[in-house]
């Protein structure tokens, strides 16, 4: 028996085992994933017809010129802003929910990371729980606290405090807060993944020398939790750039997001090139989110 | 590194008073757990609520969970969504255990392009996935309707099996799996007696979780579905665009029960396999 003839049947019988165990499940998502993703891409250059369908012989970059320009009854084109100005609502709104996030989330990773290792467990398991309930659900939850004659509004009128219901749903205010409320959990536990590292001896040795909460907090504990907070940033950015179903139930007609535009191509507008198009924009700004993220996180290796 | 250092124990768990110094810290912690908690509550006490003016209490009852179980369009729809779940569960569990089991040891040119793609559904946005698989079914002409929500629900729930079992193999001790080989055990019967009962926990946690994504999914199946595939989200979305009822009330607090039921489950199966939080 020839060592490279065994060599080589080795590395045959070691081909034929990955083609048999991860083949299954790199085929299932080929085929129904990034097939249907590269058909996207390809749909995306073509032309609708009067009805809305493909037309497969036309080449044209007309979806994405729709994004800045509207065509005109003579063929010209016009500027027009409607599209681009939804898609930077998206960043914009994502962008403020992230924010709002940190801000909660920071100090409630931080408050968590410094209980006993039984309060540790409790509080963990009580941030995961309300992820894997029912999107729909949740927001739906938050209808009933925000609409005119929802609970917020139902016990400010009877403190008095206000005479006329406050109007807090279907609008930008109540998207931010059902986001921010659908993607928290991304954004504490990193961080508390991080903190729960830091040496506490740390926090008391800055105290010892003299620095004050603020310098401490800036120093020992921002630095410790830095790692926790980009990761975080980028898990609450991301799913919010894309979210459908917080904008579509809790938002108005002016609070439209890309997920929603996206939809809409495919239902009333029946636009498919320009819902491609809009799909492969939405697909970028996530791919360069990610980026800017793996860039960040690269040179402190260990975090993921 | 200081003498003193060296001296103190070298582990020093956090104290519960170690928050202190920041006074604002708990407050803001009791705020978060507020928000989190709050409408969750007011969903389930308004669930049983008797007036059907929804936010008015007027007393405790139990007749719009009694009315929402005898709705046959709402039964009808739960079965379409333990269907769709319990297909889609054990098709991606059985998929992502097959790729996790020889992911985990083995090296191979490519490998990292593979790490990517298994987790491509949970990278791209679902709006993308779910327009782009209707493109793609509408253009191969399979009609809409269970088997395309059931195909699609499989695809973006493997990441959710993969990732339980993949963390729970890393954790193998691998001279377990020598050890068998030198019984003469061979590589099927050493996988069936000794990799599969091992891992087993981390099985049964991924295909919970994938249960639970199926479940409650609702982006995808509204745009890849199709007459007769309506499931339990699809449903209470329709009820919740005609407005808010008592109904709905008592139909969400049941989805919710049963998810957390569900996630506590899988937490409590999963447990001390390590951090496998989804990314």
């Amino acid at each position: 028996m020839a060592v490279t003839e065994n060599s080589v049947g080795q590395r045959r019988a070691a081909w034929r085992a990955r083609a048999f165990l991860i083949g299954p499940a790199a085929l299932a998502i080929g085929v129904f994933m990034v097939v249907p993703l590269l058909l996207m891409a390809w749909i995306s250059i073509h032309e609708r017809d009067f009805s809305g369908s493909v037309v497969w012989d036309s080449y044209s970059p007309e979806a994405y010129l729709r994004f800045i320009f509207e065509r005109n009854l003579d063929d010209s084109l016009s500027w027009n802003f409607d599209y681009l100005s939804i898609i930077l609502r998206s960043v914009w709104l994502s962008a403020i929910t992230t924010a709002l996030s940190l801000l909660v989330g920071f100090p409630t990773a931080l408050f968590m990371a410094t209980r006993s290792e039984k309060w540790r467990a409790i509080l963990v398991f009580l941030v995961t729980i309300p992820f894997w309930t029912n999107l729909l659900v949740r927001n739906y939850a938050w209808i009933l606290l925000l609409r005119d004659h929802g609970t917020i509004n139902s016990f400010l009128l009877w403190t008095g405090i206000i005479g006329e219901p406050l109007p807090l749903l279907h609008n930008g205010f109540a998207v931010s807060v059902g986001l921010t409320y659908s993607f928290l959990p991304f954004m504490v536990l990193p961080i508390y993944a991080s903190l729960e590292k830091l040496d506490p001896r740390l926090i008391e040795a800055s105290f010892d020398l003299y620095a004050n909460r603020v310098r401490t907090l800036w120093h020992i504990v921002l630095p410790a939790a830095k790692p926790g907070i980009i990761a975080g940033s980028i898990l609450v950015f991301v799913p919010c750039l894309g979210s459908y179903v917080t904008p579509e139930l809790l938002g108005g007609g002016k609070t439209m997001m890309i997920g929603n535009l996206i939809g809409l191509q495919f239902g009333a507008a029946r636009n498919w090139p320009f819902g491609a198009a809009l799909g492969f924009a939405l697909l970028s700004l996530v791919l360069i989110a990610m980026t800017i993220y793996a860039l960040k996180a690269r040179p402190k290796a260990g975090s993921q | 590194m200081t003498v003193r250092s060296l001296i103190s124990s070298p582990i020093r768990r956090a104290a519960p008073g170690d928050a202190k110094h920041w006074p604002g810290v708990a407050f803001m912690a009791v705020l978060f757990f507020a928000y989190v908690y709050l409408p969750i509550v007011v969903l389930i006490a308004l669930s049983f609520n008797a007036n059907e003016l929804v936010t008015i209490w007027s007393g405790f009852s139990i007749d719009w969970y009694v009315k929402a179980l005898q709705n046959e369009e709402m039964l009808r729809a739960a079965k379409n969504s333990l269907i769709i779940a319990v297909v889609a569960a054990t098709a991606s569990t059985a998929l992502a255990t097959l790729a996790a089991v020889r992911m985990a040891r083995d090296r191979f040119v490519g490998q990292s392009a593979m790490n990517v793609m298994i987790a491509l559904p949970l990278t791209v946005p679902e709006i993308v996935t779910a327009v782009a698989t209707l493109m793609f079914f509408a253009m191969v002409g399979i009609t809409q309707g269970l088997i395309t929500v059931m195909i699609a629900h499989t695809v973006f729930c493997i990441p959710f099996a993969y990732l339980p079992i993949r963390a729970r193999l890393e954790g193998l001790d691998p001279k377990l799996i020598e050890a068998a080989g030198d019984l003469y055990a061979t590589p099927g019967k050493a996988f069936r007696k000794v990799t599969l009962p091992l891992i087993m926990p981390g099985i049964i946690s991924g295909a919970v979780l994938a249960f639970i994504i199926s479940l409650d999914d609702f982006v995808t199946t509204f745009f890849v579905g199709g007459a007769g595939s309506t499931t339990l989200p699809i449903y209470i979305f329709g009820l919740i665009r005609v407005g808010v009822s008592p109904e709905v009330n008592a139909i969400s607090s049941i989805m919710l029960l049963v998810s957390v039921a569900l996630v506590s489950l899988s937490l409590l199966l999963g447990r001390g396999r390590g951090q496998t939080q989804h990314r």
